[in-house]
């Protein structure tokens, strides 16, 4: 089998950073907790691979150990929206014409009503700035995402024959849904999945930045941005090196979506040959 | 007018076609035959250079004078649609949904730079006159979505012959439509190729099709011609064994023994389904459709019955309610004296199975046959020697006990059709109901699967309730026949009576329609 360059790339862009956040919860260069203001705003080398910030912290550090806060928060916010969204989806589309596909679609339709930043921020500003409130301010707009693809998907498998046979079976609408219409999306979700975890790290960078994610010391990239923001002019590479992590890190995930749709899409894989 | 030469064609190294020679005459009819597989359509395509990535054409494809093989891809391009036409085989899906008929038509003549825009309007309306759909009933601004399959085929038709190409290729035009429409359109096709002055390259599984249409008649098999020759001279004297099998397959008939019981095993009286639909407006009252209306039927144990109807006439309806997977509005269903309900007892549901007809789509790709098999288990609770008994249905409907552990994409349509069988038979149940159950298989898989169906009634004494439009299968397989038509039954009788003396008109209208083949001199 021929794998598609862009899931290639994009795996191995992703990879790099995943491991370098593997690597950090056992070791990193320097404490990411250790400030030492004598070598504060150090250029790179001379013990540090990519310099110190303003607080006189080892950067190669903080990139790893944010790419682990991003990532982390990511995950467990798609989670969530798969976890959540996924058997709504499956139910709506099991009661296609139903009161419950009504009430689960026009309440999807609720929450894509607000923009999803907003409510975040409305999110973490009530109940106060941390990881773990961003992780499900971001989560809850996931839901509505993988209800909606996984009810779409759901519709046409339906009323295929092998759903009718199973029904003749005398299997219930959940236990069809469960065992012959999930692993036939499966593969939909999966490059869902992947473009929803890219727009997860950006979001998390997003209320990091304007300082409702991650607190203090839990080092993040949205919150290097922000501030490396009073030094630019004078160390432009305090912004540029976490600001090229967060643009690497979804340009590698939004690769592997594309290139995960090629190979799981039958339509497509039969095109490529 | 178009000769096709030593066609050789291979696609990604694998031979498609092997030294396929054809000739064709303005104003007549070569009809292409073969079963799927066989390369029929690749030839098509091979004149019209529509080849998937891949392919390696070579030969010569000569129209008037000029070889089309020679062309590049430009002059290609001008000479499709412009000299040679194509109708497809799904009309459903050859048009495009989102823009109006008279713009579709009009469509190949602006390509082509035959017309004005006004003029192409103008050309199109009367190309859809030409088809048949006239200018108050039809016009120039209707979607397809607002069209039946026959008036679709229609517009596909005068798509195909707006720049009244010298050559006009038929791709199975009619098999995705009921008989009556199939009629129809077939007569629009030949009066066509008669007073345009077309080529017309028609291309079929039917033979009994191709024996109405073509004057000439080519048969293909694993991609090369087997046999050639005038329609009436080679329908008469087949040479080839493979035209023989054919010609056998698609009229075979099973041996039955009968062996019906005077009791009634499945029991429907005044049954009514109605849908109900969309409100028209806020609040208003929701409209309904009643797709079954007040049917009765009853079948003997060990009886065939056909029930025989065209699209949307409600058979399939019907059908789901018999399976207890749809509730009545009205009337009653009784399987050997117990009502049949969506929440019926387990042991009632398996004493009724069903076989579907698309052997592709009644599969679960991801799982295994064994566990395909295993599941009209569910409610019963899986039977300790469960693997023993998927052995012994795999190998009833002549498949082997290896195979519960591949999946069904690794079996042909044939097989899977056996593997639908078998998920059927493996309740041990008493009526089948087999829902068009071959009419997507090749004639002579078709013929094998009427044969096998023939033995495992007689062997497991079981009822069949065979739901087709097919007559020629209906008339080969049932005792009695019903014939359904817009949710009532309006004939009924022995399947040989209604067949030799329809008493409906709707019945007579429909065995006119089918097409019928010339009887083989033997």
């Amino acid at each position: 089998m021929k794998w598609p360059v862009q899931l290639v790339a994009g795996a191995i862009l992703f990879g790099v950073f995943l491991v370098a956040a593997i690597v950090s919860l056992g070791w990193t260069p320097h404490d990411v907790t250790d400030l030492n203001i004598a070598a504060k705003l150090s250029p790179s080398g001379d013990g540090y691979l990519l310099g110190t910030d303003h607080l006189g912290r080892d950067m190669l550090s903080m990139l790893m150990a944010g790419a682990r806060t991003s990532i982390a928060v990511a995950l467990v916010a798609v989670g969530i929206g798969i976890v959540l969204g996924v058997p709504l989806g499956l139910s709506a589309a099991a009661n296609r014409g139903g009161l419950l596909d009504e009430i689960i679609m026009r309440g999807n339709d609720l929450v894509f009503a607000f923009p999803s930043l907003v409510i975040a921020i409305l999110i973490t500003a009530v109940f106060g700035p941390s990881a773990l409130n961003a992780i499900i301010a971001i989560g809850i707009f996931n839901i509505p995402v993988f209800a909606r693809v996984s009810r779409g998907a759901a519709l046409t498998i339906w009323p295929r024959e092998f759903i009718m046979a199973a029904r003749v079976a005398g299997k219930g609408r959940a236990l069809i849904s469960a065992e012959h219409i999930l692993p036939n999306i499966a593969n939909l979700l999966v490059v869902q999945g992947t473009i929803q975890f890219s727009m997860g790290i950006l979001a998390e960078a997003g209320l990091s930045y304007v300082g409702l994610g991650a607190q203090p010391p839990t080092p993040s990239w949205g919150r290097m941005l922000a501030d490396a923001q009073t030094f630019f002019y004078a160390y432009p590479r305090l912004a540029i090196l976490p600001g090229l992590c967060i643009v690497m890190t979804v340009l590698g995930l939004n690769l592997m979506g594309d290139g995960l749709r090629d190979l799981l899409d039958p339509r497509l894989r039969r095109a490529m040959k | 007018m178009i000769t096709l030469d030593q066609i050789n064609l291979s696609i990604g190294g694998k031979p498609i076609l092997r030294d396929v020679s054809l000739r064709l005459q303005a104003g007549k009819t070569l009809g292409i035959v073969g079963e799927s597989g066989s390369g029929k359509s690749m030839t098509a395509l091979s004149i019209m250079r529509l080849l998937p990535q891949g392919a390696e054409l070579s030969g010569k494809v000569t129209l008037e004078e000029r070889e089309l093989t020679a062309l590049g891809e430009r002059q290609m391009c001008a000479v499709r649609g412009a000299e040679v036409g194509m109708i497809f085989q799904e009309p459903m899906t050859a048009l495009n949904p989102v823009q109006s008929i008279g713009d579709q038509v009009a469509e190949t003549l602006l390509i082509h730079g035959a017309a004005s825009r006004s003029e192409a309007a103008r050309i199109a309306r009367e190309r859809l006159a030409r088809v048949g759909l006239t200018s108050d009933r039809f016009p120039l601004d209707r979607y397809p979505h607002e069209l039946s399959g026959g008036q679709r085929q229609r517009v596909c038709i005068a798509l195909a012959i707006a720049l009244r190409p010298k050559l006009l290729i038929a791709d199975e035009p009619t098999t995705a439509l009921d008989v009556t429409t199939q009629a129809q359109i077939l007569g629009l096709i030949r009066e066509l190729v008669r007073e345009e002055g077309m080529g017309c390259l028609f291309i079929t599984h039917d033979l009994a099709v191709v024996a109405e249409m073509a004057d000439d008649v080519a048969v293909m098999k694993a991609g090369q011609v087997v046999e050639r020759g005038a329609t009436d001279a080679l329908l008469h004297d087949m040479q080839h064994p493979y035209t023989k099998a054919l010609f056998e397959a698609s009229r075979h008939c099973p041996v039955r023994i009968p062996q019906m019981d005077e009791a009634h095993l499945l029991e429907v009286s005044g049954a009514v389904r109605d849908y109900t639909l969309r409100r028209q407006r806020l609040f208003g009252p929701r409209p309904s459709f009643r797709a079954v209306d007040g049917v009765d039927l009853r079948i003997r144990r060990g009886e065939s019955l056909g029930l025989v109807g065209e699209s949307g006439c409600g058979k399939s309806t019907l059908t789901r309610a018999i399976l207890g997977l749809e509730p009545l509005q009205g009337g009653e269903i009784r399987l050997d004296g117990q009502t049949v309900t969506p929440d019926m007892p387990a042991d009632l549901r398996r004493r009724m199975q069903v076989v579907f007809q698309d052997p592709y789509g009644s599969f679960n790709p991801r799982h295994k046959v064994s566990r395909l098999l295993s599941e009209p288990f569910h409610l019963l609770g899986r039977p300790a020697d469960l693997d023993a008994r998927i052995g012994e249905v795999l190998e009833q409907v002549g498949l082997s006990s290896a195979d519960a552990d591949r999946f069904p994409h690794e079996f042909s349509g044939g097989q899977r059709q056996r593997i639908a069988i078998a998920r059927a038979l493996i309740t041990r149940p008493e009526l089948i109901v087999l829902d068009e159950a071959v009419s997507a298989l090749d004639v002579s898989i078709r013929a094998q699967i009427l044969d096998l169906l023939a033995e495992l009634q007689h062997r497991h004494g079981l009822t069949y309730l065979f739901i087709s439009h097919d007559l020629t299968v209906v008339r080969a397989i049932t005792d009695r026949v019903l014939v359904m038509k817009a949710g009532r039954i309006v004939e009924q009788g022995e399947t040989e009576a209604v067949f030799n003396a329809p008493s409906h008109p709707y019945t007579r209208a429909l065995l006119e329609a089918a097409p019928v083949l010339p009887l083989a001199a033997e």
